[in-house]
């Protein structure tokens, strides 16, 4: 039953097990575990940001294209259910239609520019979709009718999911049952399916080709797949994955913005958070999201600290301190980055599963 | 005036026929020029559109020479070179507030020799991060490309954020020295002085590359191995240091752009580095990877297209570049002098 959910893929390591039912018992008991705006805002940040790093992983981790336009994908699908709310009043036809309007967009989107481009070598394919995800930044901060421009659209989103409506007076188990706990739980079973539905197909014959076009692409053509086709449909399904993330986002924040779902920024947290975790499993992006975003939202506290210690220092405790501002965790992270690419090139989960293997087949 | 064209040209002249040089994707930046003409309508804004077309061309194609001569001898891609061009930028900030007596000088001499003291310590500094930065990041990766791509953005990121740490995470404002502000009329023509100044150190840097590459020996070799790295090495020369070298070169190249661009702009953020570079990319796509005389072609196209139409339609003018790219792309898949062998 289990092994049917998940594919027949495993985490085939006991510590990346129990890691995940931590992560995952964590995350769909959040508003009672963690009551509080804050805590349950971070705890739908993963949920978003876990549909978002497993479609990326998609294509770099199985298929191995480099795409640095992804926030493009995400940020339509954000724009989309942001726009059909504002438009057509808080329904959840208006919702549906959003979904709809920018997965369309996106895939003949990614369509696109993989037929376009895919053909070429993945160092080309990388430049291009940075000039084209620049260019649409700046497309949706200049269709400021539409979108909102650079302050973005606020929008209602409909009753059910508003923080105003109750479901029951009294709080149940130290959770207040309001529109935001229903929006989270929409959120998660959401996320789980997304999520499961990716694991389906990178463990299909299809997600073999995929890797199988990763680790050589001229043998995959050799043996008879046409791998402009395999490439160009890998890169549809991750921009429609990231689509669907975006929507969620927009969801939940009842908010859209270039900042929030479209900027540079955005791509660079998604492409850590994909090496972090593990590339080329689809479990990377639950423990990448996880660590990187918990990272983001609480080291930055303890950063002040060790700053605020360092600027006490006589010599050079100014640059010392200005390096561990807590505005600067970003450089720590990029130095995670580096040494992981490096030294663990297949994230915490790569790690965790070769030891794993390594554990069983010692004498 | 490709590798392509003067390799095959060399010493034998009756065994092996002349390669006729391609100039045809030279001469669309003169058809570029006059197409535009009759759309902006008047002369003299029409060369003042110009001349700061080709400033800023020359500007993006100093920066982007180096990246596509890495490129073209060692396939690396090096999503890290904005880091050069903001560094060289804000070290602009510093030399220039630090000198400002000269700065503030009536005198042109003057205010030259402080941007040159710029320019210098630029230079320097981008040359020597340029070491290290090949030494630390890249050479682990050779061969490895998506760990290339991963690795070089995430230098970026870590340069970003040491430059952030600084100079702080705002933007500096980068007065041009005194002499230099305003412009000069030529005929009906008003022209900013500084892009004057732009492009004659841009054309003086394209001259001294283009000696490099094709009247010395090392050009040669850079221009050979360019095209056939295995038979270079074969040949006993040690394209390792010649590729280090080429790499020190373009980095140092990147932070004299980054000043020049920097006073361009008058303002220096330290996003400035992302920014110039998807600028950088659609050139040397544009030129064909690899080929610094298509990156030359394609700056220049690149520079002109922003400036006449910022003029006519501003609103396109964002996308221009883009556009430009896709209507390239369309008539040479590999750009305007695609590279052997790519």
């Amino acid at each position: 039953m289990l092994r049917g959910f998940l594919s027949n893929d495993l985490p085939r390591s006991r510590v990346l097990t129990a890691a995940l039912v931590v992560i995952v018992l964590g995350l769909a008991f959040a508003p009672f575990l963690f009551p509080g705006a804050r805590s349950l805002n971070v705890a739908a940040k993963i949920l978003v940001f876990i549909v978002l790093v497993a479609s990326y992983d998609l294509l770099l981790g199985y298929t191995g294209i480099v795409s640095f336009a992804h926030t493009m994908f995400f940020g339509i699908g954000a724009y989309g259910v942001a726009i059909a709310l504002t438009r057509l009043g808080p329904t959840w036809s208006a919702i549906a239609a959003g979904v709809v309007g920018g997965l369309a967009v996106s895939l003949v989107l990614s369509l696109v520019i993989g037929l376009f481009s895919l053909r070429v070598r993945a160092i080309f394919y990388a430049m291009i979709t940075l000039a084209v995800a620049a260019a649409f930044q700046t497309l949706a901060s200049q269709l400021s009718d539409l979108t909102g421009g650079e302050d973005g659209l606020t929008f209602k989103v409909p009753e059910v999911l508003s923080p105003g409506f109750s479901l029951m007076e009294e709080p149940f188990l130290g959770a207040s049952l309001d529109g935001k706990f229903l929006s989270y739980y929409l959120l998660f079973v959401v996320a789980v399916v997304l999520f499961l539905v990716m694991l389906r197909v990178v463990n299909s014959p299809f997600g073999r080709v995929l890797q199988a076009i990763r680790e050589n692409d001229f043998r995959a053509e050799a043996l008879g797949y046409r791998t402009v086709i395999y490439r160009t449909l890998s890169n549809v399904l991750g921009a429609g994955f990231a689509t669907l993330a975006g929507a969620m986002l927009a969801v939940w924040l009842r908010y859209n913005g270039p900042d929030t779902s479209l900027s540079f920024e955005i791509m660079l947290d998604i492409l850590l958070m994909v090496v972090i975790g593990g590339m080329g499993t689809m479990y990377g992006a639950i423990v990448g999201a996880t660590v990187f975003i918990l990272t983001q939202s609480y080291l930055q506290d303890l950063m002040k600290l060790a700053s605020d210690g360092m600027a006490v220092l006589p010599v050079a405790g100014g640059f010392l301190s200005a390096l561990l501002s807590p505005d600067r965790w970003l450089l720590w992270l990029g130095v995670l980055f580096v040494l992981s690419v490096y030294y663990f090139p297949t994230g915490i989960v790569g790690k965790l599963r070769t030891r794993a293997l390594g554990g069983t087949r010692r004498p | 005036m490709t590798a392509r064209a003067t390799a095959a040209s060399a010493p034998t002249p009756d065994a092996l026929p002349k390669v006729r040089a391609d100039l045809l994707p030279l001469l669309l930046v003169p058809a570029l020029a006059l197409l535009a003409l009759p759309l902006v309508g008047s002369l003299p804004t029409w060369v003042t559109l110009t001349v700061a077309g080709l400033a800023m061309g020359l500007i993006i194609f100093i920066i982007a020479s180096g990246l596509t001569l890495v490129f073209g001898l060692m396939d690396i891609l090096n999503f890290g070179h904005g880091v050069f061009i903001a560094l060289g930028a804000f070290l602009a900030t510093t030399v220039l507030g630090g000198m400002a007596d000269w700065t503030a000088s009536q005198n042109v001499f003057a205010n030259l020799v402080a941007i040159f003291a710029a320019m210098v310590v630029a230079m320097a500094a981008a040359g020597a991060v340029g070491m290290a930065f090949e030494r630390v990041i890249i050479r682990p990766v050779y061969g490895q490309h998506l760990k290339q791509i991963l690795i070089t953005m995430g230098g970026m990121i870590v340069g970003e954020e040491l430059i952030k740490a600084i100079w702080g995470p705002q933007s500096i404002p980068l007065p041009l020295p005194a002499a230099l502000r305003g412009s000069v009329l030529i005929g009906d023509a008003a022209i900013e002085k500084y892009r004057i100044v732009a492009v004659v150190v841009g054309l003086a840097i394209f001259a001294l590359i283009f000696w490099v590459l094709n009247r010395t020996k090392v050009g040669l070799l850079i221009r050979a191995g360019v095209q056939d790295r295995e038979m270079v090495e074969a040949l006993g020369y040690r394209i390792r240091r010649l590729f280090v070298g080429v790499f020190v070169a373009g980095s140092a190249l990147a932070g004299i752009g980054g000043v020049l661009w920097g006073l361009f702009q008058q303002n220096v953020i330290p996003q400035i580095g992302a920014q110039v570079n998807i600028l950088i990319f659609i050139v040397i796509i544009i030129g064909g990877l690899g080929s610094a005389g298509g990156s030359f072609v394609g700056a220049l196209l690149v520079g002109l297209l922003a400036n006449y139409t910022g003029f006519l339609a501003p609103k396109v003018a964002l996308f221009s570049n883009i556009l430009l790219m896709v209507l390239v792309l369309l008539w040479r898949p590999q750009g305007l002098y695609p590279v052997a062998k790519r």
